[in-house]
């Protein structure tokens, strides 16, 4: 079996704040196949921007970052100097943002933000970078690229802005693509349209896509895995149709109850949000950091580190309770 | 984008007017010109013949016609005091004001530019610490009380550079440099706010995700946007540089028009000083017309309309 194509564990990113220590993420581990789709989803705050930006090298310059295993491509580059794998940016991953109206540099052409990252790692020529850039603008649906290369982002609407970011993201041909909740600042019809651009080129460049979205169900739609992130750790993941339809850990139980389902929810009735909030993660928490708030916490949930539970259809889960391990093959 | 040069320059021109008319009519606000040109020797029937010689009894409106109409063509009357006309005093003075003005600027551009995007791209660090230490003492210190200090050290205790006078072009560098001090702490502060401010932008974000050099995310992404207002003011301080200078040019004895202005408003000497705030007040609107097209050169959005 080749090596799967991103493969993170034990991640750690500590931010240092006026109050003490942020410790973001606590141990957090992901892992994509090439040319599949991992959707991460969980809270606002549980740290799915901060693994992005992890993941891209791209964290506040005053965070401070270890991790067990921090793999591209079977390459593993923990304890590595950061630099090489910065190097890997534009090249091998490339990532887009959640407000594509806030991602473009709004003085400069369209047409030089396309392509100088490829004039930079390919050497190619103006004409040749731009050849490439009206193909992949003509690829993400923007009508009559040419003479749109010499435009600014001002003159294009919020969607093509975000079809601009997803050209110009692909265009260098990269293996892996981190997508930060990339429709959540756009409007409803086009969200649809966007995701659909990305799925289509994910299949011609075999891009792993990794998808981070706090929509479950973008996420059904979409992922072939799932992981549930808590307070800078995942706590459970799996295959989307295993995860779903048992969701083991009492947090991603409450997740779904909480999103509504069309026909089955009627409009207007309030979320059953999940009661209670997310501990602070100043000067770290040990044992599971949603006991405070699960009905079935008991007292094992106070040890560390938790109990992790494989799944045989992939995937894991980590919860103290016992009984869930049956429910799921 | 032609449309928003046409429409510049009409306001430029509309401002020029209106400046070019209180300048005309400041003469008249600090009392009747006849009475100040006759001196307190001068009796009543003095001051009467100058206000008929110098056409002081006919309507503001005429002689405001009359003025701007000769100074268009650059004659700005005779001087009262030496009698000669003011173009000729003048002509002899402004370009050693502008090269003060302008070597002072580029400057403080020089230091406070690479200073101010140093600082930003660490807040708090040590060259901001540094910068910021330039700045307040830039603000605290009196501008005449470092040239002379300067010119103690630098020009009696040394002997390094002529210690009054622009005859030769090391006369220049005292002055210069006094004068650049001046206007370094609030480029820098405008390039430093800017910077750390278009540095958080998401923009920067995705040009650093395209995995560019930092060099070119930081002087090509990140600069074409903070330079914007640093433009603005920019546009600003040169024009107190300009005129300003007054200070700066009394102590190192530099015969630019900031001294001219002062010595010749105390010689009540109205023609010269007329033009010399007309003269200066057109480098302000100049300037500042020229940086809203650098701006709009440089931003698009700016530029109003599709391009
Ligand atoms: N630059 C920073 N300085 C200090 N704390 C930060 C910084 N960036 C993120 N954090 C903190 O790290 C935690 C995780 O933030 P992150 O942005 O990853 O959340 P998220 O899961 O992406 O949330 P959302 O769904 O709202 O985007 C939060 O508690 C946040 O306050
Ligand atoms: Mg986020």
């Amino acid at each position: 079996m080749t090596a799967p194509l991103l493969d993170i564990d034990d991640l750690h990113v500590t931010i240092p704040t006026d109050r003490g220590d942020l410790h973001a993420l606590r141990g957090a581990g992901l892992r994509l196949e090439s040319g599949k789709t991992l959707c991460l989803v969980g809270e606002s705050g549980c740290g799915k921007s901060l693994t992005a930006m992890s993941l891209m090298g791209l964290l506040p310059r005053k965070a401070r970052q270890s991790a067990g295993r921090f793999a591209l491509m079977g390459t593993d580059y923990a304890g590595k100097a950061p630099k090489a794998w910065a190097n890997l940016r534009g090249r091998d991953m490339a990532m887009i943002f959640q407000d594509p109206n806030q991602s473009l540099n709004p003085t400069m052409t369209v047409g030089v933000q396309m392509t100088e990252a490829l004039r930079h790692f390919e050497k190619l020529s103006k004409a040749q970078a731009e050849d490439r850039a009206i193909a992949m603008l003509d690829r993400v649906g923007i009508a009559d690229p040419r003479s749109r290369l010499g435009q600014y982002p001002h003159q294009f609407s919020g969607g093509q802005r975000q079809r601009l970011m997803i050209a110009s993201a692909l265009i260098g041909r990269p293996k892996l693509l981190i997508a930060d909740e990339p429709t959540t600042a756009l409007d409803v019809t086009i969200q649809a349209q966007i995701l659909q651009v990305i799925a289509e080129l994910q299949d011609e460049l075999g891009l792993g896509l990794l998808l981070i979205t706090h929509d479950l169900g973008v996420a059904a739609a979409i992922a072939d895995d799932v992981a549930v992130m808590y307070a800078g750790r995942v706590i459970e993941t799996g295959p989307v149709a295993q995860l779903f339809a048992v969701p083991a850990h009492p947090y991603t139980q409450g997740l779904m109850v909480a999103i509504p389902v069309p026909g089955r929810t009627r409009p207007g009735t309030p979320l059953p949000a999940i009661s209670g909030r997310v501990p602070g993660l100043i000067g770290g928490v040990t044992g599971c950091a949603f006991r405070d708030r699960c009905a079935l916490a008991g007292d094992g949930c106070a040890s560390d580190p938790l109990p992790r539970h494989a799944f045989a259809s992939g995937g894991f889960v980590e919860c103290t309770r016992p009984s869930l391990s049956e429910t799921r093959p | 984008m032609l449309s928003f040069l046409l429409r510049r320059l009409v306001v430029a021109l509309g401002v020029a007017v209106a400046v070019s008319a209180l300048s005309f009519a400041l003469i008249f606000l600090t009392g009747d010109p006849a009475i100040a040109i006759a001196g307190s020797g001068g009796s009543a029937g003095d001051a009467e013949a100058i206000r008929l010689a110098y056409g002081f009894d006919r309507p503001i409106v005429v002689q405001y016609a009359d003025w701007i109409g000769s100074a268009l063509t650059g004659d700005f009357g005779q001087s009262i005091y030496f009698n000669i006309p003011v173009s000729e005093i003048i002509g002899n003075r402004i370009p050693v004001t502008l090269t003060l003005g302008m070597l002072a600027f580029l400057a403080a551009l020089a230091i406070a530019l690479p200073l101010g995007v140093a600082a930003a791209m660490r807040p708090n660090g040590f060259i901001d610490r540094f910068a910021l230490v330039l700045a307040v003492s830039g603000q605290a210190v009196p501008s005449f009380w470092l040239g002379l200090m300067a010119i103690v050290v630098f020009g009696v205790w040394y002997g390094l550079v002529p210690i009054s006078g622009t005859e030769t072009w090391q006369g220049y560098i005292l002055p210069v440099l006094v004068l650049a001090y001046s206007a370094i702490p609030e480029l820098m502060r405008i390039t430093r706010s800017g910077m750390i401010e278009v540095l958080n932008t998401d923009y920067i974000r995705s040009a650093q995700a395209k995995g560019l050099p930092t060099g070119r995310v930081i002087l090509v992404h990140a600069l074409r946007n903070a330079v914007l207002p640093l433009i603005s003011l920019s546009a600003v301080q040169l024009g107190i540089l300009l005129s300003g200078s007054i200070v700066i040019e009394s102590v190192f004895a530099v015969n630019g028009l900031g001294r001219l202005a002062w010595e010749s408003l105390l010689r009540s000497d109205l023609p010269v000083v007329q033009a010399i705030i007309l003269i200066l007040s057109l480098f302000y609107v100049v300037l500042t017309t020229a940086a809203d097209l650098l701006n709009a050169w440089l931003d698009p959005r700016l530029r109003g309309g599709a391009a």
